[in-house]
């Protein structure tokens, strides 16, 4: 199809050369091009392909039989509960973070929005780590909570903190930016007319930043459903209790059931898919808003 | 050391902020306690450990020869495997900004797939192709190149997942970049070669070092698709996250927290200079 961008290149072109610098430039896109797509065939497209192939290669039928296996549906609840707990969780606070940040200029600002990467910076193994040094048996918390009887490494309190912590910053940093573009006038007019805060924050505040929100939110349910290393150190990774489906996906291909974990696979694989379509309807959403 | 001055200097800043804003204070109680709860709390407990050790023992753990090896397998191929990225990040993102063919929508859609896809599923896939009988591992295996299950295979599966990092950051700056600066370079006389070097490159190059820079980041803390994809044998194919796990299963809560507070350092390390090089970029877009 002929470009848009190609245009106004070939017409500069044009000006003391008439054909032979567009008949490069021609053979330089298909190279890059081609470059390009290779490199993202092996790296990305053909392990893609790969993981519904080796699901589906004995048929639906095996496929079906591995779903209803008892492991593989705790797996799934499990791993459903957790970004049940999660997600609220982190977005309340992604909202509060995102708002106090946004609204006010204070000494140290930069450095508040650079501690809410450190989440993404940190291995997710080191992640678990600190939490079984908080709360493990030898861990600060760990007589206190012995003599209340209270478990939280090895039982679903650790999971959800480790996965809360691998996905903390996901709504704050979606909603920051949005909050800060829309600016306060709305919220200060409100303000003046009457309203209160919660009336401001429904009415005003949320709309505006519906759709920075709601892709915040996917992210950490994409995260949250599908994290690994800091659930596993975690974990205990004990099947139809303490397993989730990632963990699930690892168990199942270490005792050479790859039939079970390459079904597993895709369940994954198609949360990933449905998070990046609504991820790009979302972009699109927030693009044409930028438009108007 | 980044970490202990910077915690050593929050307190007044925090006190300073909530004075000054108390009526509002809600929003705020909430991000302070939940940081707290959940950041800084395990954060804390990981250097209060790992200050329990000696100096010397200290030391003498995160030198051994196994952590050594670990470091270098983790360290090195995520550089590489930036680098790589860093390199055909460049030529996806250019080709993506400035060039139209068939299916381009989706396949720029699919360049996040890696952020989506749980690591554990990518390990699993990157296992199964590159494997000696799997899709792409079959064609290298007659050369007697292995490459699930060696360094190689780490290699792969950290440029995998850092994939989409370089691409992300330099799309919006490529598509901001005003086409005519390119066109009066030609116009003066300067080859394709010279425009791209002098004109083009500059001003990206924040982007792509930010870009090259969270990747490492990403691929250095890297556990999931690597734990399936490699084998985990010191000196050959461990790395360091793989090692804190296998410390913690020993119950060697010291060594691990030793390793972890390496990791640890080196990730805040990264993260500052992140931050410095966007701050680097800001300047160039002013």
């Amino acid at each position: 199809m002929p470009t848009k961008l190609e245009q106004p290149a070939g017409h500069s072109f044009g000006v003391s050369q008439q054909d032979a610098p567009d008949q490069e430039r021609a053979w330089v896109k298909f190279t890059l091009i081609g470059v390009a797509l290779a490199y993202l065939g092996v790296v990305l497209f053909i392990p893609a392909v790969n993981v519904f192939y080796e699901a589906f290669k004995n048929g639906f039928g095996a496929f079906i039989a591995n779903l209803t296996e008892p492991n593989f549906v705790h797996a799934i609840q499990l791993t459903v509960l957790i970004a049940l707990i999660v997600v609220p969780l982190n977005t309340v606070f992604g909202l509060c973070a995102a708002w106090a940040i946004a609204r006010h200029r204070f000494p140290g600002r930069a450095f508040v929005i650079s501690i809410l990467d450190v989440p993404f910076a940190v291995s997710p193994v080191v992640a678990g780590l600190m939490i079984v040094l908080l709360y493990g048996r030898n861990g600060w918390f760990g007589p206190f909570l012995q003599a209340e009887d209270i478990r939280i490494i090895f039982a679903l309190p650790g999971m959800v903190l480790a996965t809360a912590f691998v996905t903390m910053p996901f709504v704050a940093r979606e909603v920051l930016p949005v909050l800060e573009e829309a600016g306060s006038d709305q919220e200060e007019a409100a303000k003046t007319l009457g309203a209160s805060d919660w009336q401001i924050f429904w009415r005003v505040t949320l709309p505006n930043i519906r759709w920075g929100l709601l892709y915040g939110v996917i992210l950490t349910n994409a995260r949250a459903m599908g994290e690994f290393g800091a659930v596993t150190v975690v974990s205990g990774n004990i099947a139809r209790k303490t397993q989730t489906l990632p963990l699930f996906v690892e168990e199942a291909y270490k005792q050479y059931q790859t039939q079970a974990a390459f079904s597993a696979a895709v369940l994954l694989a198609a949360l990933a898919l449905v998070t990046l379509v609504l991820k790009e309807i979302l972009e699109r959403k927030t693009r044409i808003r930028d438009a108007e | 050391m980044a970490v202990s001055s910077l915690r050593k200097s929050s307190p007044p800043g925090w006190k300073s902020t909530l004075g000054t804003i108390s009526k509002i204070s809600w929003p705020w109680r909430i991000t302070i306690g939940y940081l707290s709860i959940m950041l800084l709390l395990p954060t804390a407990a990981l250097f209060a450990k790992a200050a329990t050790e000696s100096p010397a023992n200290f030391w003498k753990i995160a030198t051994s020869p196994v952590a050594l090896s670990a470091y270098d397998v983790t360290f090195v191929t995520s550089f590489i495997a930036a680098l790589f990225n860093g390199v055909f990040g460049v030529l996806i993102a250019w080709v993506l900004v400035r060039y139209d063919f068939p299916f381009k929508r989706i396949i720029d859609a699919a360049i996040d797939l890696p952020f989506a896809l749980p690591t554990s599923v990518a390990g699993l896939v990157l296992a199964s192709v590159y494997s000696d009988n799997g899709w792409i591992g079959s064609l290298f295996a007659p050369l007697g190149i292995k490459i699930a299950f060696t360094r190689l295979g780490v290699g792969m599966a950290m440029v995998f997942i850092s994939l989409p990092f370089v691409v992300r950051t330099l799309q919006p700056v490529l598509q901001e970049m005003e086409k005519e600066i390119e066109e009066a370079a030609w116009c003066l006389g300067a080859s394709r070669w010279q425009t791209f070097w002098q004109v083009i490159l500059p001003p990206l190059m924040p982007a792509i070092l930010t870009g090259v820079a969270l990747g490492f980041s990403r691929a250095v803390g890297e556990y999931g698709s690597v734990i399936i994809v490699s084998s985990g044998i010191p000196f050959k194919d461990l790395i360091a996250p793989v090692l804190i796990v296998q410390r913690l299963e020993q119950f060697d809560y010291s060594g691990a927290t030793v390793i972890g507070t390496v990791l640890l350092v080196v990730s805040l390390l990264i993260l500052l200079a992140i931050n410095l090089l966007q701050a680097w970029g800001q300047r160039y877009a002013d």
